[in-house]
């Protein structure tokens, strides 16, 4: 079986809800769309206070090329025009509606029945994925025309589907799969047609057997599609691993793409909202949330509607456990800790993870006994270990020599780290300071 | 007898020989260092601190004896008296600046900010900030890592375990302002000393709206506005839901001490009030009558004291 | 909300790794070897073993406490590993108090001058072993030989495989038959250090190692295979003055030193490339000393001398970065 060849680590899978099916949570009494939910541009809203909205109407904007427009999951008014605290930490712009009922764009399909026949063209197809606002679902939340249209120069030969999953606890795209088969395998289709070749792989882990006999067959009579089973390692859903893991190429260190060595990644929670777009009208403002953690009384994958509070999904999952430590949105080693649990669901909302105190706190730091374990873990060949200590040192030129912009934050390092030291704590502080001084002398020439 | 004899010729031989070669060898190898660069270092602290903009005290000296005259050269870390000693050296004249020292805008102590959550990640302010923090609801003040604490080369600033807070020694602040670049959040502001080392200033940065502030801290600026117009002098701004005082234009009348609700403006190092009941009525009376005059009057009050 | 929640960055797990459990797992690793030295040394080697770790154990306590005012770091281990590695290296008929020295070396000198676990370039261990090389050669170069069990300084010595291994290279052909049969080698029927004699016992160690993945095996295996084809190449040239490889490889301290104190942690390389270079250096050093040297044992220092190179060693030999090869 492939995988990626440097580095990885093996973190307990504690894949709690991968045989729960996924139900439908109730409407919030008022939901709250962040207007920054991707990479790039903040949205700009185009809704005002006391404005009536239904599900699936717009109400901001894209900013820019690189962003995406953000539809309402709910109907209802306007409330105000907001600050919240989202998922990063940061207070920012947000759109409060009170809900009303539940009505429908009448544009959107919204009967189960499958669509197989797509008359759209190319450019129809990325207009329509770009007015839907979907955004990569694995948790970057890269807009996805953006990343539909690769640079002239680059020849693309593979679309890569990462159904990999390799963060511990969640189990939304495990769930996808094994529920909506047909849909992704027509939205694969429809994004081959949009970059014009023929060869797709999805990279599924082996801990997922159901997930891959079930593609498998559905995908026996369909050509250029194939279902590779990859084994088990840590971060093989990381782009640059998940590549080298089906096509055995190394992406080159930034500002290298994908592109550039011929391939497209789109995760399948994406693939299945490209689906829904396309054949069904229905823009992005629903997805499936694993909510788990040990203690929960009901772990489950939700399938939400977008700007719900996460208290509302945790409260369905049988409500925080006694000595919850640390409430994570996302998976356990890239996640991002909430500071309540007021924070709405976004589009890159994977998962919400409760972990208990005991899990929760970090041990007391000691020396680097540099037992190179760090080393060994890293999947981009870095030496975590220095890059940690020049970035305490505040030496950001060492940190650049040593190829600190590689590091794709997976968290292999620290959590192997014997010493306990916050290794990608300091060394994403230098990432971001050396970033910095790249753009810097990058403006100046 | 002979072998010590021996011994002492040989080692002597030696040694001489080797003195000549030295003396011929610094003789012609001298390098020209003009005097003046070693007396200047001398004065200067050899923190090595950066303040000045140079790479160290020893560069800083250079400039000063190459440079035409002394503007833009001045280390942020000597006192003025210094600074005039360095210029009669160099023969250049120098402009007596105004005394500075660091000031942290932040009050936010456990006790007025209540902790809502542990941040539990790498002991540095700057790594807290990139993700927020997010141990209090003030997403604007201080961190409480101590990155100002490792950037002072003088040992100014200390952290106060029972505020959290850090310190800044007076005597010891040389202004050289690294705390200020080490800070992430912007919260160390350098301002003019004063005479007495007596300050007003506002002890927040929070941008935050008035509700949002409050809640998050006990003495946040809320950004009311009281303070801009009890000021006699048009020394206070508000931006942003924030007041700054200006302190090249304030007098440090203390008007806005007594206006601000949140006792957010400290006024340091002035001698506590003797009425305090009586003197707010009285104070504020002279500020709606004449403005203009109110900046005499209360500088002889204080002087007064 | 009842809990106060903890905010910090992913990751939000760990694997459970923590500094004493590699350490508990190197002192198990241990354990093999010590039992064959009380099987052949009895209890001079139980006596050495036991002051050993209790003066590293004493010092280590004593200098965190009384000199650096820190909470102590007896918990993590290490000075027990330090203790019972300076003990296997020493013969088991040694004084009380050279173990004492040594151990006040190995952990003063050795490791906490330089601020603790963690800073120290060289093994303290074998600083400790080194520093009573220099000042006590003679009890440090006479070994007693096996099955005295209740004998300790009384113990009667003679000459080690090495002893021999040198006359011969000297030119002395009558000691090739005084020569231990290969069985008694592997097995540890020989005199010389406690730990050492036993290649068998010790490679029980390095399977615990591995298996437990305390250790990878870039470091042991280099060192072994630079000895056997070194040894191996000057045997072929002239086996009457070159003894087999395999008496290099069990004889003295060669397994004991690529196993337990060349993969010390601090003291290693970070990277694998690094760990090979590094492994063929002490592998050569060893062979050199060993032929050309005055020391009829050269793995200490030529593990001491890689230390020093260490640091070199990591800033040549960088990790295979990702998608390097294709720039």
């Amino acid at each position: 079986m492939n995988t990626f060849k440097i580095g990885g680590v093996h973190p307990e899978p504690n894949k709690l809800t991968a045989d729960r099916k996924i139900e439908t949570l109730a409407l919030p009494t008022q939901a709250v769309f962040p207007l920054s939910q991707h990479i790039g541009a903040p949205a700009v809203p185009c809704v005002q206070k006391g404005d009536t909205v239904r599900v699936g109407t717009r109400i901001a904007e894209p900013g820019g090329f690189m962003s995406a427009s953000i539809h309402s999951s709910v109907s209802g008014q306007v409330a105000k025009i907001d600050s919240v605290i989202d998922a990063s930490g940061l207070r920012k712009p947000a759109i409060f509606i009170d809900v009303e009922g539940d009505e429908w764009e009448p544009s959107i399909d919204r009967s189960d029945k499958l669509v197989l026949q797509c008359n759209r063209s190319r450019d129809e197809i990325i207009e329509c994925i770009k007015n839907a606002g979907i955004v990569g679902m694995g948790g970057a939340c890269f807009p996805t025309h953006v990343k539909l249209c690769p640079p002239k120069e680059c020849t693309i030969d593979t679309l890569i589907i990462n159904a990999v999953e390799c963060e511990p606890y969640l189990t939304a795209d495990h769930r996808l799969m094994l529920e909506h088969p047909d849909e992704i395998i027509i939205g694969i289709k429809i994004i081959l047609k949009v970059l014009g070749i023929d060869r797709a792989v999805i990279g599924v882990e082996s801990n997922k057997p159901d997930a891959i006999s079930l593609l498998q067959s559905k995908t026996s009579m369909v050509s250029g599609i194939e279902v590779m089973p990859l084994k088990m390692k840590y971060p093989q859903g990381g782009e640059k691993q998940l590549i080298e893991a089906v096509t055995g190429r190394q992406v080159p260190p930034p500002p290298a793409l994908p592109a550039n060595v011929g391939c497209v990644v789109q995760n399948v929670g994406t693939v299945f909202a490209i689906y829904e777009a396309v054949m069904k009208n229905k823009p992005l403002f629903e997805r499936i949330v694993t909510v788990t953690g040990k203690g929960l009384k009901n772990p489950c994958n939700l399938k939400v509607r977008m700007g719900t509070p996460v208290s509302q999904l945790i409260e369905y999952a049988g409500g925080m456990p006694e000595g919850t430590g640390k409430l994570i949105s996302g998976g356990p080693m890239m996640g991002r800790p909430l500071l309540d649990e007021t924070a709405p669901v976004v589009k890159g909302t994977s998962g919400v993870l409760m972990i208990p105190e005991a899990d929760a706190i970090r041990r007391e730091e000691r020396n680097c006994i540099r037992c190179a374990k760090c080393v060994q873990a890293c999947p981009m060949g870095l030496e975590p270990y220095l890059l940690a200590t020049a970035s305490e040192r505040s030496d950001w030129e060492c940190a650049e020599e040593n190829w600190i912009m590689s590091c794709i934050e997976c968290g292999c390092c620290q959590s192997t780290c014997p010493s306990r030291r916050p290794l990608l704590d300091w060394v994403r502080l230098a990432k971001n300071r050396v970033g910095g001084i790249i753009r810097a002398r990058n403006a100046k020439k | 007898m002979s072998f010590i004899l021996t011994a002492i010729l040989v080692l002597g031989l030696t040694g001489l020989v080797l003195g000549l070669v030295l003396y011929v060898v610094s003789r012609k190898f001298k390098v020209e260092v003009d005097p003046r660069v070693g007396q200047i270092a001398e004065l200067l602290p050899g923190a090595n601190c950066g303040g000045c903009g140079f790479p160290g005290c020893a560069a800083f000296a250079e400039a000063c004896v190459k440079s035409e005259s002394m503007d833009g050269l001045k280390c942020s870390a000597c006192k003025s008296e210094v600074m005039q000693q360095i210029a009669a050296i160099t023969g250049h004249a120098v402009e007596v600046g105004v005394e500075k020292v660091a000031v942290v805008r932040c009050a936010g102590s456990c006790a007025n900010r209540p902790s809502l959550r542990v941040y539990d990640g790498a002991p540095s302010c700057a790594a807290a900030a990139l993700m927020n923090g997010g141990a209090t609801g003030c997403f604007f003040g201080c961190l409480g890592c101590g990155d100002c604490v490792k950037a002072c080369k003088f040992e100014a600033i200390k952290m106060d375990p029972e505020t959290g807070l850090p310190v800044v020694d007076q005597d010891k602040c040389t202004a050289c302002g690294a705390c200020v670049k080490a800070c992430p959040r912007m919260i160390i502001e350098l301002r003019n000393k004063n005479k007495l080392d007596r300050r007003v200033y506002v002890s927040c940065v929070n941008k935050d709206k008035g509700p949002v502030a409050k809640k998050a801290c006990e003495v946040g600026c809320i950004g009311c506005g009281k303070c801009v117009k009890a000021c006699p002098f048009e020394a206070i701004t508000l931006e942003n839901n924030l007041a700054y005082i200006d302190f090249e234009k304030c007098r440090l009348c203390r008007k806005c001490v007594d206006e601000c609700p949140q006792h957010t403006i400290l006024a340091v190092n002035f001698p506590p009030k003797k009425e305090a009941a009586p003197a707010e009525p009285e104070v504020q009376e002279p500020q709606v009558e004449a403005p203009v005059q109110a900046p005499e009057t209360s500088v002889e009050q204080k002087t007064a004291e | 909300m009842a809990q106060k929640l903890y905010i910090t960055t992913s990751p939000h797990i760990h694997c459970g790794d923590t500094i004493e459990r590699n350490m508990r797992t190197v002192i198990w690793a241990l354990a093999p070897a010590f039992i064959a030295s009380v099987i052949y040394f009895g209890l001079g080697a139980v006596i050495v073993t036991a002051t050993s770790v209790a003066s590293c154990l004493f010092f280590e306590w004593f200098i965190t406490r009384v000199f650096l005012k820190r909470p102590s770091t007896l918990a993590d281990g290490s000075a027990v590993i330090t203790g019972i590695l300076l003990a296997f290296n020493l013969p088991s008929n040694i004084p009380l108090y050279m173990i004492v020295m040594g151990a006040l070396v190995a952990i003063g000198i050795g490791k906490m001058v330089f601020g603790g676990l963690g800073n120290n370039p060289f093994n303290p261990a074998l600083v400790g072993r080194v520093f009573l090389l220099i000042s006590f050669p003679a009890k440090m170069t006479s070994w007693p030989v096996p099955h005295q069990m209740v004998a300790y300084t009384d113990a009667v010595t003679g000459a080690t495989p090495l002893n021999l291994i040198g006359q011969i290279a000297g030119g002395n052909s009558a000691a090739m038959d005084q020569l231990p049969s290969l069985k008694d080698l592997f097995l540890g029927n020989i005199g010389g250090c406690i730990g050492e004699v036993s290649a068998l016992a010790l490679l029980i160690g390095l399977l615990i190692l591995l298996w437990r993945k305390v250790i990878t095996w870039h470091i042991p295996v280099t060192i072994l295979a630079t000895v056997a084809v070194l040894t191996g190449i000057m045997w072929m040239i002239n086996p009457v003055l070159y003894v087999n490889p395999l008496y290099h490889l069990c004889a003295g301290g060669l397994m004991l030193g690529a196993i337990f104190m060349a993969t010390d942690y601090v003291t290693s390389p970070m990277t694998a490339t690094g760990m090979v270079w590094y492994g063929i250096g002490i592998g050569f050093l060893t062979v050199v000393i060993r032929y050309f040297g005055s020391y009829p044992e050269g793995m200490s220092f030529a593990i001491l001398i890689m230390n020093a190179v260490t640091p070199l060693i990591n800033n040549w030999c960088k990790p295979k970065r990702f998608g390097e090869a294709v720039k």
